[in-house]
């Protein structure tokens, strides 16, 4: 790999912590009641954003405190951070595919819920032995994710409906029907009002990586294969070619044979099929029962991960390691420093925005030859 | 001729069949749902107020089940006039337009047998619901007319409440609120160009982000200075409603369209001034060929990027002061991310509208009433669960989108970047 290709991302995220941190610090009630002693306001401001970064770390990577106790302890925020990366890994090559294929899969999260409604459905119905139950919960959430993904490229093949449109429609869609299903007495949990599914059965968990100290789990690994899986097939498979060829232009794949509806559909099946592992990891993993939140915010995070990684699979899994690092430790940073997690929004915001504007932080940091790589296009309505 | 007559007739003909078979088939689901098939009937009550006097009301009773029939068969006739009007090669767009009142109104009878019904209010709150939806799809046509794509709709919404809240209870004054708003948004709108045309990065992407950098902007500042210091932070307080004088005392229109708060009044303003200037001023003209060629727009002269620069900035202000509404004309303070998807639906509203104003305002009327009737609804009760209701305007929006809709075609050059000297085509 080329380390050329690395100064931009690592300059964007640079500039993005230092746009932040002087967010951080210029909100602070006790910086600003510096006003009139400059030079200590800003050796104040310096410390209240490095307090919040330091907890960041802390809550992402390494916590020399909890290494008092046991040194594999103090990888207890690593491995959250595997645990946060896991779908958002899946959900970002969810967008990622879809996205070199010209489609803008907006609806990863209705996917995921999808998903999410399947793997825990087939975890706590049904008895299965060991292995068997929990290979059968993925395989339901990603026929159900696939499905509903597809059904967004059928109505595009068929129709022309926009899938931006249909994907927004469809996220809330999604929300609302797992909200009735809460509801109802094959999901609602015996004895609860509130809205939260019984937890899946032992034998569909996801097995532990780390022992029972972390809860590092497998759905790394799988989102890992994943992303070995989507890159195989981008790259190396005529149907990667296709999708790729139909991205890049659509008449011209259409006058070379390839059937752009076969295409837009399938692509859209597998894209919602990753999504949905990606809420099959969550549930089987991290969190066996199944609640009405459960989308998080999977859908944006997505797309933002999936434009961090230009649309690559190996660049997925690093941004979503990065996104999934600012997650732990954003959790960590609100409960020691009062700095509200909606900072890591504004954070990977920024992240993308200067990755997605080289022409900024060239001109900002006076560089020249440094290779920018490809941007992520999408297709305007008329695409 | 004929060959070139018949290929440019063909496309918008198939769609008006497409969208007849929708209806037609819609319009049996409601004869047999609502009409035929419930075996117990019970009076539905329908209150309309109607002077300015909420005490002047009129009350109709209707028998749930012969209502849901009579609207259904009237239904069932809209479709039949649209096949005829579809024979004639016109446009079926009253025939459409009864059909939906007509359909809804049988739904009605159905869903609220035995219940109350107040009319007036329904519609009322209607337009209440949809007065972000307009103005962000105001947004979306001054914008996407001239060739940007403004999926920045949320977060400039949301700027706009954001902003309008704080100032308004900083100062105590709720006009500068009013003022600040459209500033706001058009800051976010500002971005959106920058970045869009003089750096030419991809639009759908860059709105995207701009809403996320939006919500964890105002989501972090909420917590750590509006929660905390509430009193001084955000109590902006709400526009008192303001009756027309005459107008408010019409019948039934009155209490819906003339006694609302000055943002609506804002919101009728813009909308008329955009409509009109769209389509019959040089500023429109202009707009509207650097949206479609803009090749040929330079050609005569014209500085694309001037205009589209110029255009995202006033979408973003138009944005911002719909955004207001959330905080001064509705609910008093602001709260994280209160402006929950507004912005996508306003978009919707937009391609539903087909990128025309008055058809965006049309969509957000529609979507705000499915809106207000899902909640009147859930408190009265009805024989299907709240959470489907609650689907239904985005179901609705997906059978639109596929089956009346089609095949949508947006401004020709809607999210290509421009560079001087010709070349998006």
């Amino acid at each position: 790999m080329n380390l050329k290709k690395l100064i931009l991302p690592a300059l964007s995220f640079a500039m993005a912590l230092f746009v932040s941190g002087l967010l951080v610090a210029f909100s602070d009630s006790n910086v600003l009641a510096l006003k009139s002693q400059p030079l200590e306001m800003i050796s104040k401001a310096f410390a209240t954003a490095g307090a919040a970064y330091w907890a960041l770390f802390r809550g992402s990577i390494f916590d020399p405190q909890l290494a008092q106790d046991s040194f594999i302890h103090g990888f207890y925020p690593f491995s959250e951070t595997l645990v946060a990366a896991s779908p958002l890994i899946l959900t970002g090559l969810s967008v990622a595919l879809a996205f070199r294929a010209g489609l803008f899969n907006i609806g990863a999260q209705g996917q995921f819920i999808a998903g999410a409604i399947g793997a825990s459905w087939v975890g706590f119905t049904f008895d299965l032995p060991v292995g068997i139950h929990v290979v059968a919960a993925i395989v339901a959430a990603m026929l159900f994710s696939g499905l509903y993904g597809g059904f967004v490229g059928l109505l595009k093949a068929r129709t022309g409906a926009h899938e931006v449109i249909v994907t927004i429609m469809l996220n809330y869609v999604a929300g609302y029907f797992l909200l009735w299903l809460l509801s109802t007495t094959a999901f609602l949990r015996p004895g609860r009002q509130d809205p939260l599914a019984p937890e899946v059965g032992p034998n569909a968990r996801l097995p532990l990586l780390f022992g029972s100290d972390l809860r590092a789990n497998f759905g790394f690994i799988v989102a890992l294969i994943a992303a070995a899986a989507i890159w195989w097939l981008l790259n190396r498979s005529t149907w990667g070619f296709r999708f790729r060829a139909v991205g890049a232009n659509a008449a011209a794949s259409r006058t070379a044979g390839i059937s752009v509806a076969r295409v837009t559909t399938s692509v859209m099946f597998i894209a919602g099929a990753l999504a949905g592992l990606g809420g099959a990891v969550q549930i089987l993993g991290s969190e066996p029962a199944m609640t009405a939140g459960v989308g998080g915010s999977f859908g944006f995070d997505a797309i933002t991960v999936a434009l961090l990684g230009r649309a690559t699979p190996i660049g997925t899994v690093f941004a979503a390691l990065l996104f999934g690092a600012l997650r732990a430790g954003g959790l960590t940073m609100q409960a020691s420093t009062e700095t509200p997690l909606d900072l890591v929004l504004v954070i990977q915001a920024l992240v993308v925005l200067f990755i997605a504007a080289p022409a900024l932080i060239k001109s900002l940091f006076r560089l020249k030859n440094v290779d920018a790589g490809e941007t992520v296009a999408s297709k305007g309505w008329n695409g | 001729m004929s060959t070139t007559e018949v290929r440019a007739l063909s496309a918008p003909e198939r769609r008006r069949k497409r969208g007849i078979i929708t209806m037609g088939s819609l319009g049996a689901f409601a004869l047999i749902l609502f009409g035929l098939l419930p075996k117990t009937s019970a009076p539905v009550t329908f209150n309309f107020v109607l002077g300015n006097e909420w005490v002047l009301t009129r009350e109709r009773i209707v028998d749930s089940k012969s209502g849901a029939l009579v609207f259904a068969v009237i239904a069932l006739l809209a479709v039949l006039l649209s096949v005829l009007q579809f024979r004639a090669r016109k446009t079926i767009r009253f025939a459409s337009g009864l059909f939906g009142a007509s359909f809804l109104m049988s739904f009605l009878c159905w869903a609220a047998a035995g219940k109350f019904i107040p009319f007036t209010g329904l519609l009322q709150g209607a337009l209440f619901l949809s007065v972000p939806l307009i103005f962000g799809a105001m947004a979306g046509v001054l914008s996407e007319r001239s060739g940007v794509i403004n999926i920045a709709i949320e977060g400039q919404l949301l700027a706009g409440a954001f902003m309008s809240g704080v100032i308004a209870s900083l100062t105590q004054n709720k006009i500068a609120g009013l003022l600040v708003a459209p500033f706001a948004g058009a800051a976010i709108a500002w971005l959106l160009a920058v970045f869009a045309i003089k750096y030419g990065i991809d639009q759908v992407v860059l709105g995207f982000v701009l809403n996320v950098l939006v919500i964890g902007l105002t989501g972090f500042l909420y917590k750590k200075l509006l929660i905390p210091y509430q009193s001084t932070w955000n109590s902006g307080g709400t526009f008192a409603p303001i009756e027309i004088p005459i107008l408010a005392k019409i019948p039934v229109i009155g209490p819906i369209f003339f006694s609302q708060n000055i943002i609506v009044y804002l919101m009728y303003a813009a909308v008329i001034l955009i409509h009109v200037a769209l389509f019959k001023s040089k500023w429109g003209l202009r707009t509207r060929a650097v949206g479609e060629h803009p090749t040929a727009a330079e050609s005569v002269g014209i500085d694309v990027n001037k205009i589209r620069f110029r255009n995202v900035l006033i979408a973003g202000a138009v944005a911002g002061l719909g955004g207001a509404f959330f905080t001064l004309g509705a609910v008093g303070s602001f709260s994280k991310e209160m402006t929950a998807g507004k912005g996508f639906i306003a978009l919707a509203a937009l391609i539903f509208g087909r990128w025309s104003p008055l058809g965006a305002v049309a969509a957000a009327l529609i979507f705000g009433f499915a809106d207000n009737l899902q909640g009147l609804l859930t408190i009265t009760g009805t024989p299907i669960p709240s959470e489907f209701m609650l689907m239904a305007p985005y179901i609705a929006t997906i059978i639109a989108v596929s089956g009346f809709v089609g095949k949508v075609r947006a401004p020709a050059a809607d999210g290509i970047a421009y560079k001087r000297g010709g070349g998006s085509h």
